[in-house]
């Protein structure tokens, strides 16, 4: 059985004399989140408007489910669910009456529960541009989910929404991997992506700058740990101290800290130091690379190699 | 219910709970209806021969030309479209739904003009009924196609409003409405004949009146609906789901061939 849902071929994409997406590869395999990140205007939302059918592709082969979002968009409707970063209900649409609106193009009997699942039932009559912004994402994402498609496309899905709703939507999210459900996240959320995601693809100046799980990117990058030390008698701070595979240290806050090769051989030096100099420890972190610092470093070099 | 009774719902609900489209559908024209009642039949007794096509002409193209176009261009230019796409809503029904639910609105004001004319201005009842709902049909055919082609064609809300424009202050001059077109120089009425208002009184003091009329309402009818038809035709075929990412099938300029029967007219009626 193919497990491939999504499968972009070396698309491209161009408005007049701009090249906004340019020979971009990856596929999405069933029941994964893959979290499409890049900075402003490096192509995520001309990528996910495309698999949606929504604009047409200049190059390349595009399939979702099979069906070539271009040319076979109406086949697409009732297998995928889309929130778009930009755009809404008519004003005057009352939250019930977007539910009921687009189950019936759906087919299927409204979800009133999925709106009490996001928070929306004590607003039923009120009508959309009454809502705030992080209500109206909500609905978006009702409207995306409500007839149980097999692939959703979420566009900054957390823009707007305040902690409480961003975990609640996390947590619906992990329960749609669970049942199977594929999704396409785009987001500027690094910490949102390095949770969510089973696999990311970065992308830079329309092109994609690397792909692979988040621990994949993480220990790809320049593969530096961060240890951060605390002592009673600060031993550490003594000068002409060295410890094994630091590459560099620093001072902060009674911290210090030390960029690692080998967090192993480092910390296991800097305990028999400690303990040498009849100092005690107060506090000891180590901390991978984070997912954003992988993407500052590649967006900073525009090199993700 | 189905999607179409859904849409249909609520296309009907925004034209009571927007208020403009309520004013536009029912405020403006009812007022209007008065104002012009009270006024001209004081001046020119005869307009009340005339008072119930003229002000369910005036009522349709308020709702048709001057109101309905404006939210569907804002719906398409914030994205709206684009929510329905992905939804599965099809152009059709995007198209045909705020045509269907004003002519349903209209149906209610031409029902109060003709119920209330009689009374307040001794307006004389159509004597052919059939011919009057022929006629009323026809006129909400033609004026719906033609908001419909406005919306499509426009890319903001000015630009509607001036095409709303170029038809809606020449009817109510040229027209017919508020007096009579042999009154008119050749020059103008031939102008007068480029607009649907003149074919629709035509037919009504025709075939709903059986008064005499300068040219045969038979042919108005067949302008009203060739001209209604090809304005449906090509506000589906132009229709874009978002000017700025997908491209229309044919130049906007294309939407002067629905004008094409009326220029028959002008030129040989």
């Amino acid at each position: 059985m193919n497990d491939t849902v999504i499968k972009v071929t070396d698309f491209r994409k161009v408005y007049g004399d701009f090249v906004a997406v340019d020979g971009v590869s990856f596929e999405v395999r069933r029941g994964e989140i893959f979290g499409l990140l890049g900075p402003n205007g490096a192509g995520k939302t001309t990528i996910l408007e495309v698999l949606e059918g929504l604009r047409s592709s200049d190059g390349g082969v595009l399939r979702v489910m099979g069906i070539d979002p271009t040319r076979e968009w109406r086949k697409l409707r009732n297998l995928i669910g889309v929130q778009l970063q930009s755009s809404g209900f008519p004003d005057i649409m009352r939250v019930d009456e977007a539910l009921r609106f687009f189950s019936a193009y759906h087919g299927i009997t409204p979800p009133y529960a999925l709106l009490e699942r996001l928070g929306l039932s004590e607003k039923m009559s009120t009508q959309y541009s009454m809502l705030s912004t992080g209500l109206q994402r909500r609905l978006s994402l009702a409207v995306a989910m409500a007839h149980n498609p097999p692939v959703i496309f979420l566009d900054e899905p957390t823009a707007g929404l305040d902690v409480p709703s961003r975990n609640e939507l996390h947590a619906l999210m992990s329960e749609l991997r669970t049942a199977g459900t594929t999704i396409v996240l785009a987001t500027h959320d690094m910490a949102e992506a390095e949770k969510m995601t089973d696999r990311v693809a970065i992308l830079l100046n329309g092109k994609v700058a690397i792909t692979g799980t988040p621990r994949e990117l993480t220990t790809a990058g320049s593969g530096l740990t961060r240890i951060s030390v605390r002592t009673e008698n600060d031993s550490l701070s003594e000068q002409g101290t060295t410890f094994p595979a630091v590459n560099q240290q620093t001072f902060k806050d009674d911290y210090a800290i030390y960029y690692s090769t080998n967090p192993g051989a480092t910390v296991s030096a800097i305990i028999g130091h400690i303990e040498a100099e009849n100092d005690a420890l107060i506090d000891l972190r180590v901390e991978r690379p984070s997912l954003e610092e992988r993407f500052l470093e590649i967006t900073g070099t525009g090199d993700g190699k | 219910m189905s999607a179409f009774t859904n849409h249909f719902a609520f296309e009907f609900r925004s034209g009571t709970r927007d208020k403009t489209l309520l004013m536009m559908n029912y405020l403006f024209p009812l007022g209007l209806y008065l104002l012009l009642g009270f006024m001209v039949t004081g001046i020119d007794p005869t307009f009340s021969e005339k008072i119930i096509p003229a002000m369910i002409i005036i009522a349709i193209m308020s709702s048709t030309i001057l109101s309905m176009p404006s939210p569907q261009v804002k719906a398409r230019e914030d994205g709206i479209f684009r929510s329905y796409r992905v939804n599965g809503v099809p152009a059709i029904s995007i198209l045909s739904m705020p045509a269907l639910t004003t002519i349903i609105h209209m149906v209610i004001v031409a029902a109060i003009i003709t119920a209330t004319a009689p009374l307040l201005f001794k307006a004389p009842l159509p004597a052919n009924w059939a011919a009057f709902i022929l006629f009323f049909l026809l006129t909400a055919f033609i004026f719906a196609g033609m908001g419909m082609l406005i919306s499509v064609i426009s890319n903001s809300i000015q630009s509607v409003v001036l095409w709303s424009q170029v038809i809606f202050i020449p009817s109510m001059m040229l027209g017919g409405l508020t007096f009579p077109d042999s009154f008119l120089p050749e020059v103008l009425a031939r102008i007068g004949k480029l607009l649907p208002a003149i074919y629709s009184m035509k037919i009504y003091q025709g075939l709903a009146m059986n008064y005499e009329t300068t040219f045969n309402p038979l042919w108005s009818i067949i302008i009203l609906l060739t001209g209604g038809v090809l304005s449906y035709v090509l506000a589906n075929y132009l229709f874009c789901w978002d000017t700025q990412n997908s491209t229309r099938r044919g130049h906007r300029a294309l939407a002067v061939i629905a004008l094409v029967p009326l220029i028959l007219g002008s030129t040989l009626l």
